[in-house]
């Protein structure tokens, strides 16, 4: 037996690997070095639990134990509960579901959109996952698939058109999200190529479209798409609402995007385009291969940042008279049958949004795991 | 000091340039980075397969000597003609001689995302617009040369420096450069890993190949070099072949830099 401190009995240069301590792995070892390492961290421990603990059960009772799934009016879905108010009343949002779905789009055509949001899911899946078999081949569908939303949502073309107005609800921040987020990241990536590109014009033509995006509040640049755009086009041109929403969603993300890529092109090496040039490689094909990937994979959290920021900003269409899913819900709320069921309302909503959010911040943690090719991977 | 030496092993100078063909041609050139100026009046004739060692104090513009010459650093007087192509700001020119032209670094510049035969195959694929397959045979020809074949699937920030710098002199040799520049490869390395990309070196220089190299590693200068060129404050102070330049130093400058470098 040797006790800790006594001198080992082994030659010098034949001491084997031994196993950690017993107490520094494991279930246990993970408590104490994680939850209860010192004294202030055991109080910390103690009052997290009571906090949870005191928080999620009534949560629970509130939001599924105790509530009301059918109803017909917030009346009779308070009087089935043994106190009125003490628990949620989902029947509001479960017969208003369709609304808060589509908006106003018209009923017999909703499958338009149904149809628009798989073939979203199919464009999106080549993009997202990159060890998809045959994923080249799905490049051409991608591309496409703008335009194919696009005929579906609006119409023409032999479906019978739908006026942007009726659009409302998940739909319009889908609709609004998506476009900002894959159109803003190739622009975004533009600007930042521009912004720090040695030929002056480029390079101050980029940095006043950064500066003045990122100066104006998206409010006023909303503002100005509802109501000034028309002053600045040539008479007699009509450019639908939505569109003009959505190019300056785009653009106004695409400057914060450029900002945050331009960080990322500053982490990369000069010695990366250095090496680049010393292999022949001309300027654009050295930031596509050796640059850019590496600038977007630093650029990673500060994208996804931007991204989850303009999906939630989507919800400022409201102030133009758009019905996002909080006009909606405000909407909703304004009806006298079941007025006063804010909380519902306003949680239901919250967890839409928190879903889509928590989604891309997951993905984001993905694509950095799996982009990255130090020696970090080997921990 | 002595490393280089007991790599290149026992040889008493290197074998004669066997052409006369100038393959480098460098006339009254001079730089500035700013206000600062960095080279200054330079004349410098290459011919092909000779092995020129540049070595100096830093900040003595050694390194933008030869970053000058594959156009890294632009030089705002005088004439660079490689080849027979002169170095303007006609960039089809430049990238020309670039593809001719290797150049490793001292802290390597490997494409960290990409694998490193990916990294040698890349301009084999995207600048000479061979087909993948071809582009793999060829550079697992030159990875075996550095002997390091086993790791090519590996990315390289899961490699060791001496390796990483092997990578990087065949990713270079990949594009069959007629020059291969050397910006003080071994110097970001640990001394035991200076001898692996020595030896490397000492092989390409064997095998023939036209190198200017950066260095100070005075007994790979000895070895392989057919020249040696001291420079300072932008200028050549003295040029010489090896044997004359280390035992017979003519200028103060020189005798002041090698008793520096040579006192430990």
């Amino acid at each position: 037996m040797t006790g800790p401190g006594a001198p080992a009995p082994y030659a010098p240069g034949t001491h084997p690997d031994l196993p950690p301590p017993v107490r520094t792995t494991g279930v246990v070892g993970w408590a104490r070095q994680n939850l209860f390492s010192s004294p202030f961290n055991v109080v910390l421990t103690l009052l997290g639990v009571w906090f949870l603990a005191s928080v999620i059960p009534p949560m629970a009772e509130w939001a599924l134990v105790k509530s009301i799934w059918t109803a017909e009016s917030r009346a009779e879905c308070w009087g089935k509960m043994a106190v009125p108010e003490e628990a949620a009343c989902w029947a509001f949002i479960k017969g208003r579901l369709s609304l808060f779905v589509y908006g106003f789009y018209p009923v017999e055509e909703r499958w338009r959109v149904d149809l628009s949001f798989v073939l979203l899911v199919f464009a999106i899946v080549p993009v997202l996952y990159d060890r998809l078999p045959g994923r080249r081949h799905w490049f051409w569908y991608v591309a496409a698939f703008p335009f194919l939303a696009g005929w579906l949502l609006v119409g023409g073309f032999g479906l019978a058109p739908v006026e942007t107005d009726q659009f409302g609800g998940f739909m319009l921040t889908l609709i609004i999200g998506v476009t900002g987020i894959s159109f803003s990241l190739p622009i975004g990536i533009a600007l930042a190529l521009g912004r720090t590109s040695s030929m002056p014009v480029l390079r101050i033509l980029c940095v006043l479209f950064i500066e003045f995006i990122r100066g104006v509040p998206l409010i006023a640049l909303l503002f100005v798409a509802s109501t000034m755009l028309n002053y600045f086009l040539p008479p007699g041109t009509s450019f639908d609402l939505l569109m003009r929403v959505l190019i300056m969603v785009t653009l106004f993300a695409s400057a914060y995007i450029a900002e945050v890529v331009r960080g990322g092109l500053q982490g990369v090496p000069k010695g990366q385009a250095e090496a680049a040039d010393s292999l022949g490689l001309s300027y654009w094909k050295a930031q596509r291969l050796i640059v850019l990937p590496q600038a977007l994979k630093i650029s990673i959290p500060g994208i996804v940042n931007t991204f989850i920021g303009l999906y939630k900003d989507t919800t400022l269409v409201l102030i133009i008279g758009m019905l996002d899913p909080l006009g909606i819900g405000r909407a909703s709320l304004a009806d006298a049958v079941w007025a006063g069921l804010a909380r519902e309302v306003y949680l239901f909503i919250a967890v839409f949004f928190f879903v889509c959010c928590f989604g891309m911040s997951r993905y984001s943690l993905y694509l950095e795991r799996k982009l990255d090719t130090g020696r970090e991977s080997e921990k | 000091m002595a490393t280089a030496s007991d790599t290149a092993g026992p040889r008493s100078g290197a074998p004669a340039v066997n052409t006369s063909e100038t393959i480098i041609s460098i006339e009254g050139m001079h730089k500035w980075f700013g206000q600062f100026h960095v080279l200054k009046d330079i004349n410098l004739d290459v011919k092909r397969g000779e092995r020129i060692v540049i070595c100096g104090p830093s900040g003595s513009g050694k390194s933008t000597l030869i970053r000058c010459i594959n156009r890294l650093e632009e030089h705002q007087q005088g004439s660079i003609v490689v080849e027979g192509t002169e170095l303007t700001g006609n960039l089809k020119n430049i990238e020309i001689i670039r593809s001719e032209v290797g150049m490793v670094f001292q802290s390597f510049n490997l494409f960290p995302h990409l694998t490193v035969l990916e990294n040698c195959t890349l301009a084999l694929v995207w600048v000479r617009k061979m087909p993948r397959a071809k582009a793999q045979e060829i550079a697992m020809g030159y990875l075996e040369r550095v002997r390091i074949p086993e790791q090519a699937e590996k990315y390289p920030g899961q490699l060791s420096g001496g390796q990483q710098q092997r990578v990087a002199i065949a990713r270079s040799l990949c594009m069959n450069p007629r020059i291969m520049l050397f910006d003080e490869p071994t110097s970001a390395l640990d001394p035991e890993m200076i001898k692996e990309v020595l030896d490397v070196m000492v092989e390409l220089a064997e095998s023939g190949m036209t190198m200017l190299v950066v260095t100070h590693e005075m007994g790979f200068a000895t070895a392989v070099a057919h020249r040696v060129i001291f420079m300072d404050a932008g200028e050549i102070i003295e040029q010489n072949e090896p044997s004359e330049f280390f035992n017979h130093p003519r200028h103060e400058r020189t005798k002041l830099f090698l008793s520096q470098i040579l006192s430990h």
